[in-house]
């Protein structure tokens, strides 16, 4: 009777919370070792006093006038690589979603010869486009500064790609979502895959499709000056390589363009599709 | 004096008067009942009662003490000493049972034990017990959101009961019970309250249970009151006039027993 | 729109002609054609093993002090300590959302010097903002009667937090917080190119010694880890919704 008493007035969570507690922290604990965490570090006092010195430096803001004028560079060379990079994704996003687009098949309508060949070339494209965007757009830019060098250019090429690998699979989700049947009937009547197309499925995506696309370049703004930090040009490059000269007042200078550019960026994307829709 | 409104008046922001005028003394240990219909200020009454608001106009004195002329500190140490239950218990949906009901000893509790009771039930034994007089117990360590509306409330009174309060005031503490056992429910508060020889004070809606158990009714209509009598001297024409505005029956707790068309000479509570 | 376009081509200078000519595609090619086959030697995969562990432990400790962190500035921008602590914590919380993960490395790797820890503060910094907003959303939504009802009983308002409010919104928070760690994980994946640790950095350290075979494997080794997290990811969200 005592002993049931008892048992009434245990807690039943009491062990699972423990056991749970204990995981917690045996899975967290190793992870602190691994990532040399060390909060002295932070407050070690010869590490403090560079980085005191380095973020006294962030105020003032600086604007001496060659350094502003580097700025406004860096600014127009970011919004050209993420406009640039966008008209490269768009390249190769248009024909390669036409490709993975399923409603477009024409073998489908009726099993033929063509049925095989249409899913032979579409397994290859759709591996394509998931590389495209499965890596991340520094990883891209990282691997095209080796090869194409230092600079811009490197920038354009990351974001064309990963961007064209999101926007083909995002582009072929929105043909494939809307109504599809005046595509196909018009593939039924004997309409080529262009025709079919431009007539039966433009129309009803192109709202979708242009809101995306003016989405995507908002973030290719943010990206483009993210990937200027290893080398891809555009305001990260500068942000950079203010840092390594440990300049903050001009790092502080340009976070503040980004922060401003961000805005703006969005700003001018919430208003094209407020006007599309 | 456990309560005393001296010209009390309660003036809401929007202008609307929900109390005028309402003087009033409780002593200590009496078990009090407020009737009357929605709207007539009971509730408002037993806000001003809880210290929850502060009169417009008029002095209050809550357990001998103007809570208006406290301190923080010395305000909380006196809203410790008040139990109230809610109408619509106030209980986190995902906490459990036992963690609701210690929560009415909180305010008594250093801040480490507070915490500590969160890690494990500093009191299981205690929050049984009071679970078990409101027929529960079974629920103590379910999450509060797997209980109906009845036993939510049943919780939120078994923590009052817990708090070990000088002054017991309930808001229709029933009205979500079923009628068997919110005699059940009134009982307990009641013995609570004569055991202890604390307070009681609770706004009722079924008008039985109120004459059953208590053995000073006030009456409120209309931010005023109507009466204050022992049940005896409460007759039907009282009662019927008391609810006249709200509908044609006095409200009991197994419907319209005490019609207003055929009056009605039982006095005898209708609830087992 | 063209002009846009065409102005941005010809701002940066690219000659697009060149750019896709057959002499820079068969550049392209062999440049990317030294990546294959990539290292799978056992030695290099435990290196690759030991990266990803410590990308995932910078995630998780990141994610952990950015829930820390981000509910004790959660408090004041619910609005629980005034106006003036709302809107001062509300805009430290901005600020340190509005600072990209990889800027907060850079940072980092000044302030702590090169290596996991600094990639770990700065995924905690950026997370803080954002989990902090979140939570302080949560806190003000969250249903103010239990609280008020414990004061009334005498409780002082901290333990009033806890008891009446608490309970209401940990689940959020958990989940919020779960949520979070997800993104950081492929977060952390890639912070390392700028020397915060991780496997990140072992691709940067291999691309700069041009050891590409190593550096595939790095690339296949983080892709595999992001498509683990999205599948335990979504295998949990069914769990717990089913």
């Amino acid at each position: 009777m005592a002993q049931n008493a008892d048992r009434v007035l245990r807690d039943p969570a009491a062990l699972p919370r423990v056991v749970l507690t204990a995981l917690v922290l045996l899975l967290l604990w190793p992870g602190f070792r691994l990532t040399e965490f060390d909060l002295g570090v932070l407050f070690d006092p010869r590490n403090r006093e560079t980085m005191g010195r380095f973020l006294g430096t962030f105020f003032p803001l600086a604007f001496s006038g060659e350094f502003v004028r580097l700025v406004v560079k860096s600014t127009f060379e970011t919004l050209a690589i993420a406009t640039a990079g966008m008209t490269l994704a768009l390249l190769i996003a248009a024909p390669l979603s036409l490709i993975v687009t399923r409603s477009l098949s024409i073998a489908r309508i009726g099993p033929g010869p063509g049925l095989w060949r249409g899913r032979l070339l579409r397994i290859p494209v759709r591996l394509a486009l998931m590389v495209f965007r499965s890596v991340p757009e520094i990883v891209w830019a990282l691997l095209f500064v080796r090869a194409v060098g230092l600079g811009p250019t490197a920038g354009v090429l990351a974001i064309g790609i990963t961007y064209g690998g999101m926007l083909g699979k995002v582009y072929s989700e929105i043909f494939e979502s809307g109504d599809t049947r005046p595509a196909v009937a018009l593939l039924e009547a004997g309409g080529g895959h262009v025709s079919a197309f431009m007539y039966g499925m433009l129309p009803v995506a192109l709202p979708e499709l242009v809101s995306y696309t003016v989405y995507r370049w908002e973030c290719a703004i943010r990206a483009s000056v993210i990937m200027g930090f290893v080398g891809a040009g555009g305001l990260g490059m500068q942000m950079e390589l203010s840092m390594r000269m440990l300049n903050g007042g001009e790092v502080s200078t340009m976070l503040l363009v980004f922060l401003l550019l961000v805005l703006l960026a969005d700003a001018i994307s919430a208003g094209l599709r407020k006007v599309i829709e | 004096m456990s309560l005393a409104f001296d010209r009390v008046s309660l003036v809401h922001p929007n202008g609307y008067r929900a109390l005028a005028d309402i003087t009033l003394k409780i002593g200590a240990g009496e078990r009090v009942a407020v009737i009357g219909p929605s709207g007539a200020g009971k509730t408002t009454l037993l806000r001003l009662m809880a210290t929850a608001l502060r009169p417009s106009s008029g002095a209050v004195k809550t357990l001998g003490i103007d809570p208006w002329a406290l301190d923080k500190t010395a305000l909380r140490q006196l809203r410790a000493r008040i139990g109230m239950v809610h109408q619509s218990p106030p209980l986190p949906l995902r906490q459990r049972v036992v963690t609701a009901v210690l929560g009415g000893r909180v305010g008594t509790w250093p801040l480490w034990k507070a915490l500590a009771s969160l890690a494990y039930p500093a009191d299981i034994a205690g929050a049984r017990a009071m679970l078990e007089r409101m027929e529960i117990a079974e629920k103590l360590f379910e999450r509060c959101d797997r209980l109906s509306g009845g036993q939510l409330q049943r919780v939120g009174v078994a923590r009052v009961l817990y708090q070990q309060a000088d002054l017991l005031l309930t808001d229709e503490p029933v009205s979500a019970v079923d009628p068997a056992l919110s005699d059940r429910v009134i009982g307990e508060l009641s013995r609570e309250a004569q055991s202890r020889g604390v307070t009681l004070i609770a706004s009722l809606h079924a008008v039985d249970l109120a004459l059953h158990w208590f053995p000073r009714i006030i009456g409120v209509r209309g931010g005023e009151i109507a009466f204050d009598l022992p049940p005896e001297q409460v007759k039907d024409d009282m009662l019927r006039e008391l609810y006249a505005a709200e509908s044609a029956f006095v409200p009991t707790q197994s419907g319209p027993a005490i019609g207003t068309a055929a009056p009605v000479s039982r006095r005898k509570p209708l609830c087992s | 729109m063209a002009a846009a376009v065409a102005g941005s081509f010809a701002y940066l200078a690219i000659d697009a002609g060149q750019l896709f000519s057959v002499e820079a595609a068969a550049q392209m090619w062999n440049y990317f054609a030294r990546f294959f086959p990539p290292d799978f030697s056992p030695e290099y995969l435990a290196q690759a093993w030991r990266g990803t562990l410590e990308t995932i432990a910078i995630s998780a400790i990141g994610t952990l002090l950015a829930a820390v962190l981000g509910m004790l500035l959660a408090l004041p921008a619910s609005g629980r300590f005034g106006l003036a602590a709302r809107i001062a914590s509300r805009f430290v919380l901005n600020f340190l959302r509005s600072i990209p993960e990889l800027v907060w490395a850079a940072l980092m790797v000044f302030a702590v010097g090169l290596g996991p820890f600094a990639g770990t503060l700065a995924l905690a910094w950026h997370t803080t903002g954002v989990i902090g907003r979140l939570f302080a959303e949560t806190l003000e939504n969250a249903p103010p009667e239990p609280a008020l009802a414990l004061q009334l009983a005498g409780v002082r308002p901290a333990a009033a937090f806890l008891y009446g409010t608490m309970p209401n919104v940990v689940a959020q928070f958990v989940a919020y917080t779960l949520y979070r760690w997800e993104i950081n994980i492929r977060m952390a994946a890639i912070l390392g190119v700028v020397g915060a640790g991780g496997l990140g950095q072992m691709l940067y350290m291999s691309l700069s010694l041009f050891q590409q075979p190593q550096a595939m494997t790095i690339i296949i080794v983080m892709l595999l880890l992001v498509a683990i997290v999205d599948a335990a990811s979504a295998w949990l969200r069914r769990y717990l919704e089913g």
